[in-house]
């Protein structure tokens, strides 16, 4: 029992750094019907920024709480950037097309974003500290014998998480801008036909996607150290949003903690009678049986259409 | 003037259901095939051949393949690398256990597993479409990485899950030579697309594209989207699945898992998309320019480098290469959303009024 628990709990902290991914993904859709292949590219641009800046700053001897500070600005610059190039020489020029052409269009970004990171930023491994302790700790000791293993980057990239979805939801209730989103999530004409700058709304969506991958990109990153298989978190993230549905944040969230804790569980209970290395499959039958019982995700919008 | 219709009368039905119908369409496309098959073999070099004429051969087919699920029946795939999986390992499979059987048997028959497989992952696309279809046939994908690595007698037990192709024979011929390799290949793609022109101007191909066009409208007017959904999933993973045995068998040799990964599925994605969607000449012209393209780049960037006093590694290459691809691919569907093929129409609206365009 302890040692389910201890692989729950493993999957389900690994399953926040899904939902973390997938975030990106869900806002870039809501506020613009696009499904933004790019989103690993950004989470890997980002956190190359982030450690190569971190490191030269620590070379020049800067106090590491203003050289991390630094580094962070130096990267959001750097995907605000990103946002900016996105909207002004793709969204723009692809207006009114097909959405399977906007999804070519960011796989198109998505190779551009690798080949562009790695040239500027170098394509070795950097290992990444943003301060976060990394020590394993043993939780509920007198309830188990030896307690259950409990990896603390974990718990803390659960923290963040949990911040970063409550600051979104502040976000996106709370301020003018936030507002505006939404109305252009709800309907694009009428949201223009109100006078809210459509070009606009496009950058701060991707900036702020863009944010939320740095946010990925800066916890995965001190997980594993920076290398280009950050990218492929992108391919981990789509059964989260099938699960999910699309549209949806809290959405993102529960489906993250779902595949990563039916990840984990189906690796160790049911890997060793299968070959092992189910990791890579699972998720993505998961989502596809979920599919066929409901095609819209636990908390989609219903898409009243019958084929 | 040269490209005129005018004139050429149909007096029946079958002349105006022609595969090709117009008289100059015929003549370029049988002087195509002519050079392709008599001029070719005698003037490419060995290296043209493996680099070039093999793969964009083999992988025409591939995407033609492809086009016949997201061009005509608009269904997006992106499993189409473990498809091209399937029909290799079947066709290695097939050879192993039925040793009798011919080679060019085995990659005939593959394309049949690889329509089994298809069907069942196209089950998922009765209830749902678009992004979500895609992330559903990611799942083929991943799931034939694991079981080409995993599932042992998939390699007949080999311990490093490299397994090797039979010699290719027939007739007691030796075809291994290059230029067998490309004729082969070449015979392969040009009777399965021909094929294929044929089936999408049929009662199936107008069910596909009743489909893709509105699959609300298609049933009411009789269209059974089970029927016509799964059928563009058969024939189309039959395709790409004999252009991956093609690829195993006749451009690898030997091969590993890591051939038919997602990277495949996105390159044959690629073909597509910029060849155009819904066209056969699309789906060639789409293959060679994807193939020529990291070609071209490795054989000029680093001359370009130099002549900037910048010396490039190959690490640098590689980057700059998925850098200008990707941003050739924007370009593209920013320029000419409807691919290449699209190009090839408008400049055959020009070729008819040509040197009089008034």
């Amino acid at each position: 029992m302890g040692f389910f628990l201890e692989v729950l709990i493993g999957g389900l902290l690994a399953g926040v750094l899904y939902s973390l991914v997938a975030l990106g993904f869900v806002l870039i859709f809501k506020a613009s019907g696009v499904f933004n292949f790019a989103q690993g590219a950004m989470v890997l641009t980002a956190a190359l920024a982030l450690v190569r800046a971190l490191d030269l700053f620590e070379q020049w001897h800067w106090p590491f709480g203003v050289a991390l500070a630094a580094a962070f600005v130096f990267a959001a610059a750097v995907m605000a950037i990103v946002a900016w190039v996105a909207e002004r020489l793709v969204l723009r020029k692809l207006v009114n097309q097909e959405g399977i052409i906007l999804f070519m269009a960011t796989i198109g970004v998505t190779f551009f974003l690798e080949g562009l990171a790695q040239t500027v930023f170098g394509a070795d491994v950097y290992p990444l500290n943003i301060g976060l302790p990394k020590d394993p700790m043993f939780i509920l000791e007198s309830l188990f014998d030896g307690g259950i293993l409990v990896n603390e980057l974990d718990v803390w990239a659960a923290v963040i998480a949990g911040l970063l979805v409550a600051g979104l939801a502040l976000f996106f209730q709370r301020t003018r801008i936030g507002r505006a989103l939404r109305a252009v999530a709800d309907d694009h004409a009428a949201a223009q036909s109100v006078g809210i700058p459509l070009n606009q709304i496009w950058f701060i969506v991707w900036l702020v996607a863009g944010l939320v991958a740095l946010v990925a990109g800066a916890v995965w990153g001190s997980k594993l150290g920076v290398q280009f298989s950050l990218s492929l978190l992108a391919l981990k993230a789509l059964p989260v949003l099938i699960l999910g549905g699309f549209t949806s944040v809290p959405g993102a969230i529960i489906g993250g903690l779902v595949i990563g804790a039916g990840e984990k569980i189906s690796e160790v209970f049911l890997g060793p009678f299968l070959g092992g290395g189910i990791e890579i499959w699972f998720a993505y039958v998961l989502a596809l049986l979920f599919l066929l019982v409901r095609p819209q995700g636990m908390f989609g919008e219903r898409i009243i259409e019958r084929v | 003037m040269i490209y005129r219709e005018a004139g050429q009368y149909k007096a029946s039905y079958q002349a105006d259901q022609a595969i090709f119908p117009i008289a100059q369409d015929r003549f370029v496309v049988l002087a195509l095939l002519a050079v392709a098959f008599l001029v070719v073999p005698f003037v490419a070099s060995e290296y043209v051949y493996r680099a070039v004429l093999i793969p964009t051969v083999i992988l025409a087919l591939a995407a033609i393949g492809l086009n016949v699920l997201m061009g005509y029946c608009g269904q997006v795939s992106l499993g189409s690398g473990a498809f091209m999986g399937v029909g290799a390992y079947a066709a290695y499979n097939l050879t192993v256990h039925l040793p009798f059987l011919n080679p060019f048997v085995c990659i005939l028959l593959s394309g049949f597993f690889a329509a089994a497989i298809g069907i069942v992952f196209g089950i998922p696309s009765l209830r749902i479409k678009g992004f979500y279809l895609a992330v559903a046939t990611l799942a083929a994908q991943f799931f034939g990485d694991w079981a080409f690595l995993r599932v042992k007698w998939i390699t007949n037990y080999t311990p490093s899950g490299s397994v090797n192709a039979p010699p290719l024979q027939l007739f007691g011929w030796d075809l291994s030579s290059p230029t067998a390799n490309y004729l082969v290949a070449l015979l392969f793609t040009v009777v399965l697309g021909l094929a294929v022109k044929n089936i999408v101007r049929g009662h199936i191909g107008r069910q596909w594209m009743a489909i893709r066009d509105m699959d609300i409208a298609a049933e009411i007017i009789g269209v059974r989207p089970m029927y016509a959904k799964l059928t563009a999933f058969a024939v189309s993973s039959f395709l790409i699945g004999v252009a991956g045995a093609l690829w195993a068998f006749v451009y690898l040799g030997s091969w590993e898992p890591a051939a038919f990964d997602i990277n495949r599925s996105f390159q044959l994605m690629f073909m597509v998309i910029i060849g155009g969607l819904g066209s056969i000449l699309g789906s060639v012209l789409g293959a060679i320019f994807i193939v020529l393209i990291p070609i071209f780049l490795n054989q000029a960037l680093p001359p370009l480098g130099a002549l900037v006093g910048w010396k490039i590694s190959t690490a640098t290459v590689s980057h700059f290469e998925a850098m200008i691809f990707g941003a050739l691919i924007v370009f593209f569907l920013v320029v000419e959303p409807h691919g290449l093929a699209r190009l090839w129409s408008v400049a055959k609206e020009k070729l008819r009024l040509w040197p009089f365009p008034h």
